[in-house]
């Protein structure tokens, strides 16, 4: 039986038969739609996540297969103080694949050893997130047709932002990918990811201004900086506006550069540029359900 | 000179750092059998220049070379048995240790689920890195 715990956990090719099969869901959707019948999928979410949550309920109602769970822990015998091998025993008994969500890092671990169905990881803490990188890594192949030979800029929150670390992991398994890091300087990418990038000699740079790199850039993976994160209120209002994507910025940049976002989007992108076809963010939420519907086929075995 | 008698059975752990042959024993659990401990403390080295020793009169069954590979896998660890060394033991790191070394990441699953245990896998051999199994945070410690 197999899991889900981190995107590392599906070799490259594996990650393209995914891929292969999330867009043939998209193209073919007729030839899906009871898939799964009478199967169910357990979303166990310890925390409140609306959007991962209703992409994977989502994804199994597409799939023809049916959808139980709570929404958050205080609806859940987690309440009563459950622990996390118990609860997956027996939701074992009542489902037949498990999306779980929980704020303590590692709980999805603990839930697959002691399953007897598939677990999919669906966030844990700041620890992983895997499906949200599997959408990214979708969208990219599918809106640019590779994964492979281009220049990618991360901007915004690198240090603390779990996607932002996932993806770079992620993407330093491809060739010839060019990192660009954007962040103020109390944001940076963690050294440990700076580590990894060298020991395999990926190349990157670290900068502070959007508006120097935009022309270089195939894809733009925008985050939120959120102001608490910073110091002082003085450092936030001197950069805020630096990570900021509007009309103005997207006039440097390529015509055919992506802007992709994991959502959701407080201001860091401006609505004017939703329009514009480089915007990915919302197709990337159309991707987030193909691929969790691939996901959960292959899971299954159905695939 | 302090002299110290022969063992009959049981090992002697060589090549200590010196001032570490108290966190061993305690690692070891050496406090728990009812067993004859001598611990040695800043003895001479042409090697190491001070050393500790630690002579252990015990069952050779009950030393756990896992444990004291992951503290300091440059200790020699010589087996006695008769009176006399018939073995000695070259300490790699072990691949996975668990119960020895606690996740202090306090949001990791392992601070609050019920007797599950403390396992850490080696990440970096060459850096003599530890990662908690189930968050994957570093065990800062052993850097130090």
């Amino acid at each position: 039986m197999r899991h889900l715990m981190s995107p590392l956990d599906f070799t490259t090719k594996e990650l393209d038969a995914l891929f292969n099969l999330a867009n043939d869901i998209e193209m073919h959707p007729d030839k899906y739609a009871h898939a799964c019948e009478g199967k169910i999928l357990a979303t166990c979410f310890y925390e409140p996540s609306t959007r991962t949550r209703l992409s994977f309920e989502s994804a199994m109602t597409r799939l023809g297969g049916r959808v139980i769970g709570f929404s958050d822990a205080n609806s859940s015998s987690a309440a009563k103080g459950e622990s996390v091998s118990d609860t997956i025993r027996v939701i074992s008994c009542y489902a037949d694949i498990c999306a779980m969500r929980h704020p303590k890092e590692g709980a999805p671990m603990v839930a697959a050893e002691r399953s007897g169905i598939p677990v999919i990881n669906a966030g844990d803490g700041g620890h992983q997130h895997p499906t949200q990188t599997l959408t990214d890594l979708l969208t990219i192949r599918t809106l640019k047709g590779r994964l492979n030979n281009f220049t990618i800029g991360l901007c915004g929150d690198l240090k603390f932002g779990r996607t932002v670390h996932s993806l770079i992991h992620a993407l330093s398994r491809y060739e010839n990918i060019n990192f660009v890091f954007i962040s103020p300087e109390e944001l940076r990418v963690p050294d440990y990811i700076i580590e990894m990038l060298k020991e395999k000699n990926i190349p990157f740079e670290e900068v502070v201004r959007l508006d120097e790199v935009l022309p270089t850039l195939d894809m733009l993976y925008m985050t939120r900086v959120q102001k608490e994160r910073f110091f002082n209120e003085e450092d936030y209002i001197r950069l805020k506006d630096f990570y900021v994507l509007n009309t103005e910025k997207m006039q440097l940049a390529k015509e055919d550069m992506l802007v992709l976002h994991p959502l959701p989007r407080v201001n860091e992108i401006s609505v004017e540029i939703d329009d514009d076809p480089r915007a990915a963010y919302f197709k990337q939420a159309q991707y987030g359900v193909y691929v969790r519907m691939a996901l959960i086929l292959t899971l299954l075995g159905l695939a | 000179m302090l002299n110290v008698g022969k063992i009959e059975e049981g090992f002697v752990l060589d090549h200590i750092k010196a001032g570490k042959s108290l966190d061993i024993y305690e690692h070891l659990g050496l406090d728990k059998p009812d067993i004859t401990v001598a611990i040695i403390k800043n003895a001479r080295s042409p090697k190491m220049g001070k050393k500790d020793i630690l002579k252990v009169e015990c069952d050779i069954n009950l030393l756990d070379l896992d444990v004291l590979a992951f503290i300091d896998h440059s200790i020699t660890v010589n087996v006695i048995k008769n009176g006399k060394i018939v073995e000695k033991k070259i300490l790699e790191l072990p691949k996975q240790i668990k119960n020895v070394i606690k996740c202090h990441n306090p949001r990791c699953i392992t601070s609050i689920e019920q007797e599950l245990p403390h396992i850490f896998y080696l990440a970096d051999a060459e850096k003599e890195v530890y990662r908690c199994k189930y968050c994957e945070e570093k065990y800062m410690e052993k850097a130090k």
